[in-house]
């Protein structure tokens, strides 16, 4: 029978010949990763009764959010984790200096295609970006699947999209997403697989994978995946991972799909998601000009070396708006030494940005929250009342570009309108 | 048979609202009780404090894979969410952490503010203001844990009883 990418992956990751959307199975994932709700997942394991861990290399933990700690129970949790990872064999332990874990786990080859992941973070669906599925789930799933190495898993309907390129000039994957999750609302994939295709997706960056596949969480959905070429394959090879090492899967051509979309990616403009909902989405046409206080660049959605490139390439030469701060929090310590020595950090500096240590950063309500009243304008993926500070303070989101424009405005803007090669720099 | 009174909420209620992420730092539900539905203020987190059911619309438990969303409604003292349809991270913390979460539309759009709500686990229907809604039979594995109180008694249970075989 034909199936879809996330039939045969649940096959695999069960041993089963066949899966077929609808069943539960018992799925074996190749990872583990928790972040940092690590210390709940160990705290949660000792009520379990045993520390017998059914494989200590399929376990990775990053220390991400809150990092580096800023109260002694997080320093003390931190503590916990790192003395666990050394004291039980986990190799992949990833201390406070590494970034982000979706990002750090690919970067450093730990995820490969045909791979299940589960991790302790919704935007988990990201791994798709590398032809793996990858979920989110609670830290006691985590601290059980430590245990007896498996979870049960429905296997998703599919739902395929196909994006055709190409995108005009400023318009990125971010826009993709924003315009997808405005038509399809915050509930439109609640529990499928969603598998990206067609002529923009076909030889797209890995970063901007990433993109399209962490996003697919704020259309609910369970997995997400872009099918795995020479792109794929380059990506893993530079991080030390020959093509023997796994195993591609792809959807068979005749497979069945609850629904398919298709995305004009040509005739799209830049996207922004208004408050307080990520579906909440209007072309930036329709909000530029809403004034800001402050823009984050950071988060798993937009905070890679390419994010942080394209935002340099707005505001080189330029100076952010009196008054506005601009945060980046790059996604990883790799992307902060590539962006360091090809001279992106001194771009960004000399606009006025405050560059943090990597990491979840403000995304995750860490520095840079808000006062009451206040307006961010960000390239994370959720926008929810209250995720950055005051409750009473305002979320949107865009693309780098539109956060480097707006940085330079001071309230929403185009980035189409700071096409580097045509308009001259400001003076500072 | 579990219920009791009920607070209704609309479509995409999320976890950030649920459980702000800045009280991520505890795990015991009791403490997180005192945060849950904070973003939306005190009369808001009353209401929910002296209900035992939570009904809602479409999307419920929408963002992030915190499990202190579905524990701090534990420790708040909700059993049941009934809500018209969920998030998956959220259903998943539900029935881990031993809360109800039944995707019933009819008994979501039925059931009023302030109104009991009782839910029947066995026989796999919910009532409200005298009328039945049945929902499809939870399966057999997902009974099992919520029997336990959630996924950690349950494994720590077959654990146990794989040890004293």
């Amino acid at each position: 029978m034909p199936a879809t990418f996330a039939e045969k992956l649940l096959a695999s990751a069960a041993d089963l010949p066949a899966a077929s959307a609808g069943e539960v199975v018992d799925a074996y994932p190749g990872l583990i990763m928790s972040h940092a709700a690590s210390w709940r997942c160990i705290r949660t394991l000792e009520r379990l009764g045993t520390d017998r861990l059914f494989d200590p290399d399929r376990i990775a933990m990053v220390m991400d959010h809150n990092s580096p700690a800023y109260t002694a129970k997080t320093a003390g949790d931190q503590k916990l984790c790192r003395e666990f990872a050394a004291s039980h064999g986990i190799a992949k332990f990833y201390d406070v200096d590494a970034g982000i874990a979706h990002v750090v786990l690919m970067e450093d080859g730990h995820v490969r295609p045909g791979m299940l992941l589960i991790g302790t973070d919704s935007h988990s669906t990201i791994y798709g970006a590398l032809g793996a599925a990858g979920t989110g789930v609670g830290f006691s799933e985590v601290a059980a699947t430590w245990v007896t190495g498996y979870l049960w898993m429905r296997v998703p309907e599919s739902i395929k999209v196909t994006i055709d390129g190409p995108l005009g000039p400023g318009v990125f994957a971010k826009d993709v997403m924003l315009r997808l999750i405005g038509d399809l609302t915050a509930d439109g994939a609640t529990y499928c697989s969603v598998e990206f295709g067609g002529s923009f997706a076909q030889g797209l960056s890995v970063s901007e994978r990433m993109t399209l596949c962490n996003l697919a969480m704020e259309l609910g959905a369970k997995f997400a995946y872009v099918p795995p070429d020479d792109v794929t394959r380059a990506y893993l090879r530079e991080r030390g991972v020959p093509g023997d090492a796994y195993t591609e899967l792809f959807p068979d051509p005749d497979a069945t799909y609850r629904q398919e979309v298709r995305i004009d990616g040509p005739s799209l403009s830049p996207q922004i998601s208004c408050p307080h909902t990520v579906d909440n989405v209007k072309p930036v046409e329709a909000v530029a000009g809403t004034r800001v206080d402050q823009v984050f660049i950071g988060s798993c959605a937009n905070a890679k070396y390419e994010d942080l490139a394209q935002a340099a390439s707005i505001l080189r030469g330029r100076h952010i708006a009196p008054g506005v701060r601009l945060i980046v929090t790059p996604a990883s310590k790799k992307v902060v030494q590539r962006a360091l020595d090809d001279g992106i950090l001194s771009v960004l500096l000399e606009s006025g940005a405050l560059v943090t240590n990597p990491g979840c950063g403000a995304c995750a309500g860490d520095g840079g929250v808000m006062a009451d009243g206040e307006v961010t304008l960000s390239t994370a993926n959720r926008n929810f009342r209250g995720r950055m500070g005051s409750y009473q303070a305002e979320i949107y989101l865009g693309s780098p570009a539109v956060a480097a424009a707006t940085a330079v405005r001071g309230a929403i803007a185009d980035p189409r309108e700071f096409t580097p090669a045509t308009e001259p720099a400001v003076a500072r | 048979m579990t219920g009791g009174r009920c607070v209704k909420f609309g479509d995409s209620v999320n976890t950030d609202l649920i459980m702000p992420g800045r009280y991520l730092v505890s795990i015991d539900p009791a403490e997180l009780a005192a945060h849950v539905f904070e973003p939306l203020g005190p009369e808001v987190q009353e209401r929910v404090r002296s209900s035992h059911v939570i009904v809602a619309g479409r999307n419920f438990g929408c963002g992030s894979a915190r499990e202190q969303a579905a524990s701090g409604l534990v420790g708040a003292g909700i059993t049941a969410v009934i809500a018209e349809s969920f998030a998956r991270v959220f259903f998943r913390n539900a029935i881990n952490t031993g809360l109800l979460a039944i995707a019933q539309p009819e008994a979501a759009a039925a059931a009023e503010d302030g109104a009991e709500v009782q839910v029947d686990l066995a026989a796999s229907k919910v009532t409200t203001d005298g009328r039945s809604f049945p929902f499809p039979p939870y399966p057999a594995s997902l009974v099992r844990i919520l029997e336990a109180g959630g996924l950690i008694p349950y494994v720590a249970q077959q654990l146990a009883a794989d040890g004293a075989r």
